[in-house]
């Protein structure tokens, strides 16, 4: 493999995939290379897929795209070990195309976008892992793959390997992770009938919910579980900072069990196969965690540079536009004949910074570390309000005004009337 | 179901195993063993790689890794995972990611 290319992308997830389609399309010169046996192999998500990004790169994505349920509830729930409180959302605009989200499958959705990539003309090579980028001085000019004779040169190596991001960090254009900057997320998937998901989610046709949950599932770490309606199956996860399931020594596939075995749950995976279990890492670590992302000769997109929003739980649409910018920078600096050094380069971050990408990240800069430090919005507060519930709710003789003064009296002893300000002034600076 | 092994849901995966060439393993093993107290591998490990042995050794079968990094990443104390991606086309196949 001697050739030379303009530009080769390492990964084809969604930020390699949205780079490398963008790229060939404009008539460059792309390899593309992938370690799996096929793209989404190697590749896990929830999986929510926002309609926005994708539009913007390949606007007719509905025709053909594999998508399991497009969402018109989203359900929140708080919970302790026997309850859960919830703030269900549910609006029939939600039901009227084009939709704004969809479940996805990623093995499926992400086989479907490469299939456009190739059709753009861009050459995919998957089964190939690339060990190291080939340096001259301080320029990257290729990547060492473990195929036999597996160097390969170009122009520009976009990275896009994910968020292990192992090239930058071989490279030194970034340190290794920390484990208070990444989310360790683990899931499984349950088949069953279409009738019964519809049924017990109160759906017709390819309408879907998602649930949300925080409090005491996560045993007192910062995190969240998750529920999706696929057509066929549902997705159950839970996923919490690395740096807790560290310091607290919880099993993540315990973890995960015993969400399964909650009594508002398990009823809903009821009868259920499940068919695959996945892990996967997710850089949570926000703004203030974002590395270099470009240099002499190369890029970083997606995961790998730490883009995603984890307030909202958005990750894989931040993916997607790094990915399409980089590319648009590319092209841009490609037309005028100006080479990919890290001076030029630079215009990759100034539009990044100007999207919605950095001015999201920039907004929540703070929230990590709030939460990191405050774990009672994890912890106490679901259990107050599920108590709090559960008082006002139980009719047993006792009068109202009572009920409520015990109530407050919960909130001030676990935590204080100052603990009670100072929390709600944190959250409104940090959502400010 | 509360008490299913991590075993039982891995054997429902699919993975292309590369035999012989585990693409994880532990530096020096003397450090795990008498450095570190907490060997919180062999816990946070999703896939259940990582195993306590009784005489503090840490064991290390890397057949039914979901490539995640965690290890990697959680030994910050003493850096002793040597972690690669596994050659192309071996390892976890997800079906459905």
């Amino acid at each position: 493999m001697a050739e030379k290319f303009d530009v080769i992308v390492v990964g084809a997830g969604p930020s390699g995939n949205a780079a490398a389609y963008t790229l060939a399309k404009s008539g460059l010169k792309v390899l593309q290379l992938e370690r799996g046996e096929y793209p989404g192999s190697k590749n896990v998500q929830g999986a929510i897929l926002y309609s926005d990004a994708l539009e913007r790169i390949i606007p007719d994505f509905r025709d053909d795209a594999p998508l399991e349920r497009h969402i018109i509830e989203q359900r929140m729930w708080m919970m302790d070990d026997e309850s859960y409180m919830g703030a269900h959302y549910r609006s029939n605009t939600f039901n009227k195309p084009p939709y704004n989200r969809y479940t996805i499958i990623r093995a499926q959705f992400d086989k479907w976008f490469s299939q456009k990539v190739q059709e753009a003309g861009a050459l995919l090579i998957c089964e190939t892992t690339v060990s190291d980028l080939i340096m001259d001085d301080d320029r990257v000019i290729g990547v060492q793959t473990d195929r036999m004779g597996g160097s390969v040169f170009a122009d520009l190596v976009i990275l896009a390997d994910g968020v292990n991001s192992v090239l930058a960090r071989k490279a030194g254009f970034r340190p290794e992770l920390n484990p208070g900057d990444v989310a360790l997320a683990v899931k499984e998937i349950h088949f069953m009938p279409q009738e019964t998901i519809e049924s017990r989610f109160n759906l017709s046709g390819d309408a879907g919910v998602v649930i949300e949950m925080v409090g005491k599932i996560t045993k007192g770490m910062m995190g969240t579980g998750f529920l999706y309606t696929n057509k066929e199956s549902l997705t159950i996860g839970v996923g919490c900072m690395l740096s807790d399931f560290k310091k607290q020594a919880v099993s993540p596939h315990q973890l995960l069990e015993d969400l399964k075995g909650h009594p508002s749950v398990k009823p809903l995976l009821e009868g259920g196969e499940m068919k695959e279990y996945a892990a996967h890492l997710i850089p949570e670590g926000g703004y203030k965690a974002i590395p270099q992302i470009y240099g002499n000769g190369w890029l970083v997109v997606g995961d790998s540079g730490m883009f995603v929003n984890s307030v909202h739980r958005e990750g894989s649409n931040l993916a997607m536009t790094t990915g399409r910018i980089a590319a648009e920078t590319v092209i841009g600096l490609a037309q005028e004949g100006l080479p990919f050094t890290a001076r030029n380069l630079a215009a990759y971050r100034t539009a990044l910074d100007n999207s919605f990408v950095m001015k999201d990240l920039k907004k929540y800069k703070n929230l990590p570390g709030i939460f990191h430090s405050n774990p009672q919005f994890f912890t106490t507060y679901p259990d107050l309000m599920s108590q709090a519930a559960q008082t006002m709710l139980t009719v047993n003789g006792i009068d109202k005004k009572s009920k409520e003064r015990e109530i407050r009296r919960s909130f001030t002893h676990k935590r204080s009337l100052f603990g009670l300000m100072g929390d709600a002034f944190k959250m409104w600076r940090a959502f400010e | 179901m509360s008490t299913a092994k991590v075993e039982e849901k891995l054997f429902q995966n699919r993975y292309k195993v590369d035999t012989g060439r585990p693409h994880i393993s532990i530096k020096d093993p003397e450090i795990c063993t008498n450095q570190c107290s907490s060997q919180q591998c062999a816990v946070c490990c999703p896939a259940g790689c990582y195993t306590q042995e009784g005489n503090g050794r840490i064991v290390l079968i890397t057949d039914g890794c979901l490539e995640c990094g965690t290890c990697r990443i959680i030994c910050d104390d003493h850096r002793n995972v040597a972690w690669e991606y596994p050659r192309g086309g071996y390892g976890i196949l997800f079906k459905f990611g």
